[in-house]
């Protein structure tokens, strides 16, 4: 892809302590050369929005588990998780299941 | 040009496997928008179906609470807890199909100053879920934990049942319970205690003291958990509710399953992680959302906008080893990723080890401070009289092994 890459939200459920305390975030990649999936995106996500303890939202190339990833309101396990390509205007959600009951 | 052709048969494929396989298995014509269990792809639609009928089949099946009676709902502002109010809601909505009949309650316990918040941190966390509870339009109360300090001693004791025998029929019990019931029917509470958090400072003080001077994480989550579970009971006894409601979900309750047995409470399995708790006599605590694992709350509340507020507790931004909870927890999560079914063979096991409890006890005395009945392991101790009661004296106590380590740390 030529052109960057706006999604149209990204929110974090459950865990915004990691970010700042900050829940729905505007997102618009930088273009690159490939389509941005979803394991450049966590290390997007990482590099730039995660402002501390990387190891409670990221495990080696994939999230945590018991972190859910939406996309498009779809569990991310139904369109190929990691391998999936963003398209614009995407709407990611990450929701921690590992807190509160 | 045979390559580029080979390169997009090959993509084809892929793209023909995604979407056959994205039919959801119950109405077979929507697209599949969640995979549950391994294999089981549900469309939005046939998600809540299955997600509403699952909480009244719970309750209907175990048929445990009566028509008109009061059920004080336990709630955190977790996810959990928070579906469960938001099903109740539904259920009791005048076009449900098979409406609830019973009369519900909220509590909310605010355990800030035992994490050592600041009292306008605690405040803004109860305002934000008091217009939560105010829009249910249900009777709440809303405790600070520092109250564990005015509690009775009679809350350690195990109060007798107001029904009858256990293995009469349902319906003679709701007879029975109509009955006993009319002439003493109070008219719901319909302004919460407080507007705001009633606290003395020097309690928070004194419960900053204590968890201050305990030594492990472990340890502060049990006392946690036990003084909760006290002011929890004290306040549905106070308030005129027969049953108090949790909202453990499934995936929780096989995490507290294994590390009750490392923390030395095999014997109380049954009690902590079943559907229905009977040791304090005249409440009964039921787990009616104990069939839905975290990942189908979490999205149910996602897609239907049901509200929760995100309140820190001892174990947030802990490392895996913080805790055996947390440890516990961590091992189970993982499993799960890559064995779907961990969490349900776990949970099941409460099934069986409910049915050998039953036989046992009847003839065992109980423990002082988790009011748990066991034997044998039990150990008489001489100590000073337990926080919850602020008694001075030297008494004799009955502690079971868990509990006893839990003392010693204090």
């Amino acid at each position: 892809m030529e052109s960057p890459l706006p999604l149209q939200s990204l929110r974090v459920g459950g865990a915004e302590l990691l970010f700042d305390g900050v829940k729905e975030h505007q997102v618009t990649l930088p273009s690159q050369s490939e389509p941005w999936d979803m394991k450049q995106l966590l290390v997007w996500i990482q590099r730039n929005l995660l402002k501390e303890r990387p190891e409670l939202f990221v495990q080696g190339d994939s999230v945590r588990p018991g972190i859910l990833v939406l996309i498009n309101d779809a569990d991310w396990e139904l369109m190929g998780e990691l391998e999936y390509q963003l398209q614009d205007q995407d709407n990611v959600v990450f929701i921690s299941t590992l807190h509160g009951g | 040009m045979c390559q580029v052709d080979e390169d997009y048969n090959g993509q084809l494929d892929r793209d023909e496997v995604l979407s056959f396989s994205k039919k959801c298995v119950k109405c077979k014509e929507a697209t599949a928008v969640l995979v549950i269990r391994a294999g089981d792809m549900f469309c939005s639609g046939c998600f809540k179906e299955y997600f509403v009928h699952k909480f009244r089949a719970m309750l209907g099946k175990n048929r445990i609470i009566f028509p008109g009676e009061r059920v004080l709902l336990a709630v955190s502002g977790g996810p959990s807890s928070c579906s469960m109010l938001n099903q109740v809601q539904e259920g009791l909505s005048q076009n449900a199909h098979k409406k609830l009949r019973f009369i519900p309650g909220i509590v909310y316990i605010d355990e800030g100053g035992a994490l050592g918040l600041s009292v306008e941190e605690r405040q803004r966390t109860v305002d934000e879920l008091q217009s939560m509870f105010k829009a249910t339009g249900f009777p709440y109360h809303i405790l600070p934990l520092e109250e564990v300090f005015d509690l009775p001693s009679s809350v350690l004791e195990e109060s007798s049942p107001s029904s009858e025998q256990p293995d009469i029929t349902y319906k003679a019990a709701v007879d029975h319970f109509i009955q006993t019931n009319r002439n003493c029917y109070l008219s719901p509470e319909k302004q919460a205690d407080l507007t705001g958090l009633n606290i003395q400072e020097s309690h928070t003080h004194s419960l900053q003291q204590i968890f201050g001077s305990i030594k492990t994480l472990t340890a502060k989550e049990d006392l946690l958990q036990t003084l909760r579970q006290h002011l929890l009971v004290h306040t549905a006894r106070s308030k005129g509710y027969s049953k108090l409601m949790l909202g453990d979900n499934c995936t929780r309750l096989a995490v507290k399953l294994l590390a009750s047995i490392s923390l030395g409470r095999g014997a109380q399995l049954a009690i902590d992680t079943g559907f229905s708790d009977l040791r304090y006599g005249d409440i009964i605590t039921v787990r009616p959302m104990r069939d839905y694992s975290a990942k189908e709350v979490s999205f149910y509340n996602h897609m239907y906008n049901v509200p929760s507020v995100f309140i820190p507790t001892l174990d947030t931004k802990t490392t895996d080893k913080a805790s055996v909870l947390r440890l516990t927890e961590s091992f189970v999560t993982k499993l799960q990723a890559h064995f779907p079914s961990t969490v349900s063979t776990i949970y099941r096991l409460v099934g069986i080890i409910n049915l050998l409890y039953m036989y046992i006890c009847e003839w065992f005395s109980m423990f002082i401070v988790c009011v748990c009945v066991g034997g044998g392991l039990g150990l008489v101790v001489y100590k000073q009289g337990g926080i919850v009661c602020g008694q001075k004296s030297l008494e004799k106590h009955l502690y079971c092994y868990s509990c006893l380590r839990l003392t010693s740390f204090l």
